[in-house]
């Protein structure tokens, strides 16, 4: 469905985005990662055809943004960052106006209208001015505004910014319910967003793409993949180190400090390595008390943090 | 294109209304025009049944309101950052412009439309030249589209209504001055002949007087129409520079 290849975008002397290029298909929904001014927003405003890229280009439903810009935005639903609209009208206005304006007319203008407002759960202020509304709200009528249309296509800058956890949580499941048949990208600081609905993720710093993969995908790149962490009753630090640093996969034990009597540790395997059966055979033989014991999968933050940083 | 045009100007114009903007400005276009002609021009004491000392003030009165109507055009949606939706939807520049532009002259025209029990007045108390006052309100509102679509190029610069507004009403005086004596002198001293004629053309002076005298000749109406289409045409080029700034 959106096809990028090699954009790049310069103002002046700055490079914002650095030759980025990715595939999106149906059924997917790639979030976007990345630091403060990495790019995001600058690809996405290329992507709807706001600014034309300084090179490269990308078909977006079998069009090109440089030469068909009209027909790439017919099939596009954008909710740019901040969720910009007009205050000085009211919510069902708006819609309308929208509405019309992307080609729906007639008695179906009006039931389209209802439609969306009981979908972006707005019926209590449909004909309250927009400068009135709460933050949540604006970013829910934007929201609105961008599925109106019911396009192929949704991309959504920082979708969630501003709602409470509740409201986070139906936007979500909203994206979620839509990501099965439409194309939708999504830019976000929220990592936990990620593993709620992205199918894929790329990670974006500096104007490049630094990690292109799913959530699972990224989150074995962190050091911590792997690792167990557990809390043994009655054993001396110095014991445990012995015993499980001698196991063969094991790469570093950390200790993690005591709390209620219990010893806490972190083990970290070789790269690539299961230790987890190997560590509980071990407790099993010695008659430790396990109080707790976890595997970890890995972190995004961290992987966020190793990879922007670099 | 003209179904986009409509939408955008429909909601444009229903924005207007929604906000207190539209009514201080017609509030004051009535009460200036009312002041102008009543107790400075003495449309009573001068005796004659007719609008000349209504319609003179119009071009100075249009310098600093058509600028306060113009100012918000683009400058407020740049700021606010509608201006990402609006230019984002299916539809290309130049109808956003233009759909803005009739928007801002309609409304213009409506407050234009307002200033009726003048008319009425002079039809009560004697017999006017209803083709001079026809002729007038023809003038005056080509004139205002002028100065609108100036204005708009100046909103479209700047993120800032306030710098809109000044750079609209510099930009119109410019406009204004372009055929008075004291500007053309300034150039004459040392620009060639053809641009002391370019610029004293370009002048809105001269065509709103012409029309004024009860005459529409078609070189006053090519001239409005010009100015209108080639700043509306500078203005989308503006906005496609500009627009992301």
């Amino acid at each position: 469905m959106i096809t990028v290849q090699n954009l790049v975008k310069r103002f002046g002397a700055r490079t914002a985005v650095n030759g980025v290029s990715f595939d999106v298909g149906a059924g997917e929904v790639l979030g976007f990662l990345g630091p403060n001014g990495a790019g995001k927003s600058t690809t996405m405003r290329m992507l709807t055809c706001f600014i034309p890229p300084t090179e490269g280009t990308a078909t977006v439903h079998g069009f090109d943004i440089v030469q068909q810009p009209v027909q790439v935005r017919q099939h596009i639903g954008y909710l740019p960052e901040n969720a910009p609209v007009y205050h000085d009208m009211s919510v069902a206005g708006y819609l309308r106006f929208m509405a019309e304006i992307r080609g729906v007319r007639g008695p179906r203008l009006q039931a389209r209208v209802d439609e969306i407002i009981e979908t972006c759960y707005l019926k209590g202020v449909r004909n309250q001015s927009i400068g009135t509304l709460s933050k949540g709200y604006k970013q829910r009528v934007c929201f609105a505004q961008a599925i109106l249309h019911d396009p192929p296509i949704l991309i959504l800058d920082e979708p969630t910014d501003g709602l409470d956890p509740n409201q986070k949580y139906e936007v979500r499941q909203l994206i979620k319910r839509m990501g099965e048949r439409k194309c939708i990208i999504l830019s976000t600081h929220i990592l936990e967003e990620v593993d709620a609905v992205c199918t894929r993720a790329i990670i974006i710093a500096k104007g490049k793409i630094v990690a292109n993969g799913t959530p699972a995908e990224l989150r074995a790149r962190s050091s911590l993949h792997g690792a167990v962490t557990m809390a043994v009753r009655g054993i001396t630090e110095k014991d445990a180190m012995g015993v499980l640093g001698g196991l063969p996969n094991v790469y570093h034990v950390k200790p993690l400090g005591e709390s209620n009597g219990c010893l806490q540790l972190r083990v970290l395997p070789k790269a690539g390595a299961q230790i987890a059966y190997s560590i509980s055979a071990v407790a099993r033989e010695r008659k430790w008390a396990v109080e707790e014991f976890h595997v970890e999968q890995g972190r995004l933050d961290e992987v966020f943090r190793t990879i922007t940083n670099e | 294109m003209l179904r986009h045009i409509s939408s955008v100007a429909k909601r444009e114009l229903k924005g207007y209304f929604n906000s207190p903007v539209a009514y201080i400005f017609i509030f004051f276009f009535l009460v200036l025009c009312g002041f102008f002609t009543f107790n400075v021009s003495k449309f009573y004491e001068a005796g004659q049944a007719d609008l000349r000392g209504f319609f003179i003030w119009h071009p100075w009165l249009y310098l600093f309101l058509v600028p306060a109507v113009g100012m918000r055009l683009w400058a407020e949606e740049r700021r606010s950052g509608t201006i990402e939706i609006l230019l984002t939807l299916p539809l290309t520049v130049g109808e956003a412009v233009v759909g803005k532009f009739i928007a801002a002259w309609a409304f213009i025209g409506i407050a234009l439309a307002l200033t009726f029990p003048l008319v009425l007045t002079v039809a009560y108390l004697g017999q006017p030249d209803y083709g001079a006052i026809i002729t007038g309100y023809l003038g005056s509102f080509l004139m205002a589209g002028a100065y609108l679509a100036v204005s708009g190029v100046m909103s479209a610069t700047t993120r800032s209504q306030v710098i809109g507004f000044i750079l609209a009403v510099v930009a119109c005086l410019f406009f204004v001055l372009a055929g008075w004596a004291p500007v053309t002198d300034a150039l004459v001293k040392w620009a060639p002949g053809w641009l002391v004629t370019l610029v004293s053309g370009l002048s809105f002076m001269p065509h709103y007087e012409s029309i004024q005298r009860g005459v529409i000749d078609s070189r006053d109406l090519i001239y409005y129409a010009s100015m209108i289409g080639f700043m509306l045409f500078l203005n989308s080029a503006v906005l496609n520079n500009r627009k992301a700034s």
